[in-house]
């Protein structure tokens, strides 16, 4: 490390990130001066920071180097990830203001913690070194930590923070230790070093021994953070008790910092060990799909229910990285990405409904809906079906392009197992739509919301409806990341 | 036409009236143009669609799909005029689920891919869905989800399966699946994954339950669309499908689906017998009769077979006998069933009982409906002159030369049809005033005179002359028969 090579030039590869340091900075200073009757200029700067830093990352799209000393990669994954966590933060923003504004807790610092967890995601996107990954992940969990405790009179959402926290804690105390033994065997930090050392023909059989102990640990860390069956306790329990716009946060856009992280540690960096880590993925995804899809038909709270429906989703992408092809790993990107806009869709629906005192977080809470304003309970059904994977919507597509894969790769019986869940999942995404349509057709129920959560949520709608139409671009978009 | 609303439910009555209107028109142009000389498929549309996947907007009809595609269209015409004055809650929502429902099953008709048929196959339930859950009758929500998850479960094997053999073959157009080499433990499995897929559409025994519960709870229309058209995927599923994409396979496990719809024929036909419930009744009936469909269709293997030599051998006209009586009958029980579900509507309407127990002696007050009526009864019993003797005539004869027995027990419905239906007939419109809500009935008005006379009208004509649509679709039959007989395994050296 005696020569660390430093390139001025090189910062012109960061621009995303460094602008959106600096006007983190800027407002987090400027939200101590203005006054109550400003509160919103706080979000439109903050909403204006992401458009800038979406538009510098839209810029950087096809280059494609390592800078600062191999510490930061910048390639088509990192920076159409980017993109995406940027692009998806700004839905996640329009939708929370409304609820945090009806509830009382519009505050400054929430969305100063937001770009903060948005930096973290971004480092994790371009991470090319074992620190690097381990300081991005840092930086967003420490925000979404502080995100859920926001509302700080509530008892369950200052235990959903410390819940989160302590197993997050163990979560990255695991992924270090993982590291360590890497770090040991390779005697390197940078993921390429790593990946030249880590050539199974050239290794001992001591030193995969020791490779294969620090595997298991950062598959640990991946799925924790991905909330994988069996590390998934803290999901249901996380997402029920934060705010509902932390938990559209939180089940959103880290999804794809963690899918980026996953690239990153176990792609890039142990390729070679593939046939080791997808066994483990094989496992863990076949439970998600399971638990998931069977649990959440208990859940009688929506965003529980939710939590479990994310379980199972995630299933279905570590599914895609189980079959150690290229195109595998698309499908995996393209099932996060159509996750993400599907689920903030439910979210935002969600969020619409709220009124002061009023959380619409039970299946219950949403009878009558297709009677007051039949145009978001038709936007919910299109995102309900989507989920369960019928087709013409997005989530049709993104299942089909994994199971495509998984039975390319001759694992015919995950992809019988997968598409029997997605049955039983489909039951529990009805009862929202039975909640809507089927039931108590006397009682109105009429969204609530303002204006700018509207016009977003139905293209957000739209887009399910028109890119399932259209799927073509986007797949092909996923598989030439990798 | 949700943009219209609610409260303007004149405007969308006749806007959905004009639109159905119109693509039933047009698709007798597709009668018109269609070319009965060739086998091959017409009004071929083909644009690249899902291109990494080499998935396609591939349509086109043949002369299995075109009375199907026609079938539909005129329905819905009939269920819009159905629902005319029946359906006052949301009403722009009804008539566009049905609208959609039409455009989506002509697209599972017209599919030449097979990941658009799925897409189609699949969305077609949503608008079914609703249709149940939202308009359906007391016990709605438990018969639409039953219906969504049994049909659902059903068709993702089918998924599972065509994604395998797209991996084979590099492609999801049906031209290329159906030349597909697979060995015969490979087609079982497709053939087993189609089989769950279309025999729960059909519906065959065992796997027939979700069926009363939805036909029952649905509103009118749902009824007559589920009868009338959507059975008819399953059977157009094992036409399309089944037979020449796993034709080894279906040989092999003929004479278990001959089983399973001789046991519909016979064992569902008894149970019907004994339905208190007039639309259980008739739903049990369309189960018994759609079992001639697919013995049509499996009878084939036991009456001809390919040699090594390539010759077919067998009584083909049996072969085409059973084949074409399966689509005959497919159209005709949409006819029959879509009018029977319509009559038994109109009681309910007035008297909002499915009971027959409540009815008796409705002719006193309703003659003409009685008239109608009992034409549709013992068109379902298979009366001759009807359309639904042409369909279980051709079939029974076909299977005849397939085996007595076939033949026997498939004619036993003749004679449990008759009398469940009869029966019925008896019970609820002849004998003895019952009540005085009977006597106070009024007789149907002209809307309801138009469609009971519109599908009288067709009933009667498929029934005195169906020769047009067996020439119509003959040429297509022989072609299917030969890719249905061609084996797909590697010839014994």
């Amino acid at each position: 490390m005696m020569d660390y090579q430093f390139n001025i030039a090189d910062l012109c590869f960061a621009v995303p990130e460094l602008f959106l340091l600096g006007a983190i900075s800027v407002i987090l200073l400027l939200d101590l001066f203005v006054s109550e009757r400003f509160q919103n200029l706080t979000y439109y700067l903050t909403l204006a920071t992401l458009a800038v830093t979406g538009y510098f990352a839209v810029g950087l799209i096809g280059e494609s180097r390592v800078i600062f000393d191999g510490t930061f990669v910048l390639d088509s994954v990192a920076s159409t990830f980017k993109v995406f966590i940027v692009g998806f933060s700004v839905v996640a923003m329009i939708y929370s203001r409304y609820y945090l504004r009806v509830h009382n807790l519009l505050k400054g610092e929430y969305f100063v913690l937001v770009l903060l967890s948005v930096l973290g995601m971004m480092v994790m996107a371009s991470a090319h070194s074992l620190l690097t990954v381990y300081l991005g992940l840092e930086i967003m969990s420490l925000s979404l930590y502080t995100m859920i405790a926001i509302a700080r009179d509530r008892a369950v959402a200052v235990e959903a923070a410390l819940k989160y926290f302590v197993l997050g804690a163990i979560a990255s105390g695991l992924l270090l230790y993982g590291m360590s033994m890497i770090y040991g065997v390779t005697g390197n930090l940078n993921i390429a070093e790593i990946a030249s050392f880590a050539m199974i023909s050239s290794l001992t059989s001591e030193q995969i021994l020791i490779l294969n102990f620090g595997l298991v640990f950062l598959v640990i860390g991946v799925a924790f953070k991905f909330g994988a069956v069996p590390f998934h306790m803290w999901i249901p329990d996380v997402y029920h008790g934060a705010p509902t716009s932390v938990t559209m946060f939180l089940s959103t856009v880290p999804k794809i910092a963690a899918t980026a992280m996953l690239v990153r540690l176990l792609i890039d960096g142990l390729g070679e060990f593939q046939a080791y880590w997808a066994d483990l993925f094989m496992v863990l995804a076949i439970l998600s799909i399971a638990v998931g899809a069977v649990v959440a038909l208990m859940q009688t709270n929506i965003k529980r229910m939710l939590a479990y429906s994310t379980i199972s989703h995630v299933g279905f992408v570590l599914l895609g990285f189980v079959t150690g092809a290229v195109e595998g790993y698309g499908a995996a990107a393209f099932y996060v990405l159509a996750y993400v806009l599907m689920s903030l869709a439910a979210f935002g629906c969600i969020i619409a409904l709220n009124k002061k005192g009023f959380e619409a977080d039970k299946i219950s809470d949403f009878k009558g809906l297709s009677k007051g304003s039949p145009w978001f309970a038709l936007i919910m059904l299109v995102v309900m079906l989507s989920m369960a994977g019928v087709p013409p919507f997005i989530g049709f597509y993104s299942k089909l392009f994994i199971l495509q894969q998984v039975v390319s790769a001759g694992y015919i019986y995950l992809a019988i197992a997968a598409v029997i869940f997605a049955v039983i999942s489909a039951y529990y995404y009805l009862q929202i739509i039975k909640a809507m349509y089927f039931d108590d057709l006397q009682k109105d129920l009429k969204v609530s919301a303002s204006m700018d959560i509207r016009l977003v949520l139905s293209i957000n709608g739209i887009l399910i409806f028109v890119v399932g139409l259209m799927p073509s671009y986007w797949m092909e978009l996923a598989i030439s990341l990798f | 036409m949700l943009a219209i609303g609610n409260n303007r439910s004149g405007v969308s009555r006749w806007i959905s009236l004009a639109l159905a209107i119109v693509v039933f028109l047009m698709s007798l142009t597709l009668w018109a143009g269609f070319d009965a000389s060739i086998a091959a498929m017409q009004f071929v549309e083909n644009t690249p669609w899902i291109s990494y996947f080499n998935i396609n907007y591939h349509i086109g009809v043949d002369g299995i799909s075109m009375p199907l595609i026609i079938l539909t269209t005129f329905s819905t015409v009939i269920v819009i005029i159905a629902g005319w004055e029946v359906i006052k809650n949301r009403v722009a929502e009804y008539m566009a689920a049905f609208l959609i429902m039409e455009g989506v099953i002509i697209g599972v008709f017209s599919s030449l891919d097979a990941i658009l048929f799925y897409v189609f196959w699949e969305a077609s339930l949503i608008p079914m869905l609703l249709i149940v859950g939202i308009w359906g009758g007391q016990n709605r929500v438990y018969a639409a989800i039953k219906f969504f998850l049994y049909t659902f479960l059903g068709s993702v094997f089918m998924l599972v399966s065509l994604i395998y053999m797209y991996n084979q073959g590099g492609s999801f157009s049906l031209a290329a699946l159906n030349t597909l080499p697979l060995s015969l433990t490979e087609q079982s499995w497709i053939f087993w994954a189609f089989f769950l897929a279309f025999a729960v559409k059909v519906p065959m025994f065992p796997v027939h339950t979700w069926l009363p519960d939805a036909h029952v709870q649905a509103p009118t229309g749902g009824s007559v669309i589920l009868a009338a058209i959507m059975l008819k995927m399953g059977g157009y599923g094992f036409f399309r499908l089944s037979l020449p994409i796993t034709p080894d396979a279906s040989s092999e496990f003929a004479t278990i689906v001959i089983a399973l719809s001789l046991i519909a024929i016979v064992y569902i036909g008894f149970v019907a017998l004994v339905q208190k419930d007039m639309k259980k009744l008739i739903a049990y009936s369309s189960i018994s009769h759609m079992g001639f469909v697919t013995l049509g269709l499996f009878a084939l293997f036991s009456i001809v077979e390919m040699n090594s030599d390539g010759q077919i051998v067998g009584a083909l006209e049996g072969a085409y006998l059973g084949l074409e009586g399966a689509m005959i009958q497919m159209i005709s029980h949409g006819f029959i069933s879509a009018a029977m579900f319509l009559v038994v509507g109109v009681l309910y309407d007035r008297l909002h009982s499915r009971e027959i127990s409540t009815y008796g002696g409705v002719i006193n007050s309703m003659p003409k409906f009685t008239g109608f009526a009992v034409l549709f009864s013992l068109a379902n019993a298979g009366l001759p002159g009807t359309s639904g003797f042409v369909g279980e005539f051709m079939v029974i004869l076909g299977s005849l030369q397939a085996n007595f027995w076939f033949a026997f027990l498939a004619a036993m419905t003749l004679i449990i049809g008759a009398a469940y239906t009869l029966w019925m007939v008896k019970r609820v419109f002849w004998g003895p005033v019952t009540n005085s809500d009977i006597s106070s009935l009024s007789d149907i008005n002209a809307r309801e005179l138009f469609i009971l006379a519109t599908l009288a009208f067709a009933v009667l004509l498929l029934g005195i002359y169906p020769q047009p649509l067996v020439e119509v679709m003959h040429l297509s039959i022989v072609n299917l028969l030969e890719q249905a007989l061609t084996t797909k395994l590697p010839v014994p050296l």
